[in-house]
């Protein structure tokens, strides 16, 4: 009789230790709400801090949307499970992040969980942002504190069951959220180890640029090898780079720093953004996450740099002979695309030489195919490259010759597969994507705004 | 030699297949409406309906063009018998110099055959591409309000004038 009796008591033992468990993993307190504090509470050299570190993590990107206001939210994200859409991280008491104390919106960067104690989708990169210092976050608490407050109800997320319930996002953090995913390096200096603390951390490169597995966790084991970020593919940045010419540290510091480079052409689609916030941080930081770049990125291979005179050669002196099944994307390029980029106006307002295109020797059409289609938008108020989208003009047909054509004389990687499909489905995407994203806005043409809060 | 569907007209083109569709409109149809602003797609003056639609004219070369129907402005009404969306724009005064008036309309004419109620939102957003140096922006967004209003009202009276199909005048 007593056995029995010891086997329900351990039942019953694992389903309480099993419950106190689950509850220790998924509940978190809320955290009372404060009054908003006065913006003029708030330290303005650690507001100025706050505002760059902001831009260096690229915060009004997600948290803006086309048409709405700065920080206030609304943006679509598309994910493989479903649509989320970015909250307001202004200051409004009822909408916004207004009664978040200080130490919420820590908990908040550290741990993905929001002031009400409610779990928050990886979307928002708290993966990342758990490496960012307590100083960091105290600066961008009281930058984004005293930004003028919107009211901007969140919009519900588009997300099946179970994904919709959020205690579900305490598994996922159980199984990927990890500490001291980032540690300094004593063999290397101060520059690396800076710009590692914010590629790692605040700047998340590795949200886009690293593939994620089944369940949208970064597949660490691959950092970098590139990734997707809304229907654009996020080139790979380490070894695996397809770009014709080798990046290093002078490069990169260029393209982050103004937005293109003469060897690599012009950042456009969600990378237009990035650029377009790093033009306005302190120099020394661009560089940093640059010289950490090329660490990554590993010195070039000789086949790569052979690889890119090869390229640069032809550039010089293009192939005459043309083969037959490209002969209507060849006609089309030579009558939409070479006036313009195969001119010798210079970069950025003359179009890159397409033997240069990284677009070009990617995996797959995807970036090609949307930027043949939506070109690159200008920048409201500011000189900056400019392409029309012939999205209206071309046919899927057309834009499908078109990028044959282009990948077969341009690099030396094999024909795409289903081209035409991914022309469909850039022209269904970027639809979507030129419509919500708020596109780059730069730094103030006034740059004395930048020392005012 | 190529045949091109302009205003439900077929017109045999004598010229290289990288020339723009706008030098074949002005130069060798002659037709005007559309106007040379910037050359680079940048600026909207060039914008004329291809299959529906907008299309900027002056980067669109004509081999992209076999087998499409081309409007322009000149096929969407007369000074006798203006369509609704140039009668909009003359009655709101929506015009001072003119010179992006035509593009405007033409993408104008586009969006309300996908979309007959856009919402201010909406144009602002379709008409982003089209500069306007004078300044009538208030005027053309009621313009093409108005517009909407109109073509409801010929719908209704089941007159189709002014809207683009297939093979149109």
């Amino acid at each position: 009789m007593a056995k029995p009796r010891t086997t329900a008591g351990i039942i019953a033992a694992l389903l309480v230790g099993g419950a106190v468990a689950v509850f220790a993993v998924v509940w978190r307190p809320a955290i009372s709400p404060t009054e908003p504090p006065a913006p003029q509470s708030f330290d303005a050299n650690l507001v100025k801090r706050g505002r760059d570190l902001a831009a260096i993590g690229n915060c009004n990107d997600c948290h803006t949307v086309r048409g709405g206001k700065a920080f206030a939210g609304g943006l679509p994200v598309p994910t493989p499970f479903g649509t989320i859409y970015s909250s307001n991280i202004t200051p409004d008491p009822e909408t916004g992040i207004g009664r978040w104390s200080e130490a919420a919106f820590l908990r908040a960067m550290r741990s993905g969980v929001d002031r009400a104690g409610q779990h928050l989708y990886p979307t928002f990169p708290y993966d990342h942002f758990i490496n960012v210092s307590d100083e960091d976050d105290r600066a961008l608490y009281a930058f984004l504190m005293t930004r003028p407050a919107v009211h901007a109800p969140a919009h519900a997320n588009d997300l099946a069951f179970p994904l919709n319930q959020r205690f579900v996002v305490a598994g996922w953090k159980l199984l990927f959220l990890r500490h001291g995913t980032y540690q300094q390096d004593a063999a290397q200096g101060a520059e690396w180890n800076r710009g590692a603390y914010l590629v790692e951390g605040l700047a998340h490169c590795g949200a886009c640029h690293t593939p994620r597995n089944a369940l949208g966790a970064e597949r660490t084991s691959a950092s970098f090898s590139g990734g997707d970020v809304d229907n654009w593919h996020a080139y790979a940045i380490n070894s695996l780079s397809p770009a014709p010419v080798p990046w290093d540290t002078e490069a990169l510091f260029r393209y982050l720093r103004q937005g293109w480079h003469p060897d690599h052409g012009v950042a456009r689609g969600p990378m237009a953004e990035v650029v377009s916030n790093l033009s306005s941080v302190p120099e020394s930081d661009v560089h940093a996450i640059a010289a950490y770049m090329a660490s990554v990125f590993g010195p070039p291979t000789q086949d790569h740099l052979r690889q890119a005179s090869e390229v640069r050669a032809q550039i010089k002196s293009p192939p005459l002979e043309l083969s037959p099944a490209h002969a209507a994307g060849a006609s089309i390029y030579s009558a939409a695309c070479a006036g313009c980029h195969e001119t010798s106006r210079p970069l950025p307002y003359g179009g890159v030489n397409l033997g240069l295109s990284t677009a070009l020797s990617a995996p797959d059409p995807r970036n090609a195919a949307n930027i043949v289609l939506s070109g690159i938008r200008p920048v409201e108020g500011e000189r900056s490259p400019i392409m029309p989208g012939f999205a209206s003009s071309m046919t899927d047909q057309q834009v499908a010759a078109l990028l044959g054509y282009l990948r077969s004389r341009f690099s030396n990687q094999p024909p795409w597969n289903g081209v035409e499909k991914a022309v469909q489905d850039a022209r269904l995407t970027q639809t979507v994507f030129l419509q919500t994203s708020a596109g780059p806005q730069n730094a103030p043409a006034d740059p004395m705004q930048r020392d005012k809060p | 030699m190529m045949t091109l569907k302009v205003n439900g007209h077929d017109h045999q083109i004598d010229a290289d297949p990288d020339t723009p569709l706008l030098y074949v409109l002005r130069d060798d149809i002659k037709l005007n409406a559309a106007k040379f602003g910037c050359g680079l797609g940048q600026c909207g003056a060039c914008t004329v309906i291809v299959d529906g639609k907008a299309v900027l004219s002056c980067v669109t070369p004509l081999l992209l063009l076999e087998g499409k129907q081309v409007t322009t402005l000149e096929g969407l009404g007369t000074i006798d018998a203006p369509a609704p969306i140039q009668r909009a724009f003359m009655e709101e005064q929506a015009a001072q110099c003119g010179y992006c008036i035509a593009g405007m309309m033409m993408r104008a004419q586009a969006l309300l055959q996908k979309n007959p109620k856009p919402t201010d939102m909406q144009i602002r957003a379709e008409l982003e591409p089209h500069l306007c140096r004078c300044g009538t922006h208030m005027r053309i967004l009621r313009a093409v309000h108005r517009a909407a209003r109109l073509m409801d009202t010929a719908e209704l009276s089941s007159t189709t004038q002014g809207i683009v199909h297939g093979s149109a005048p």
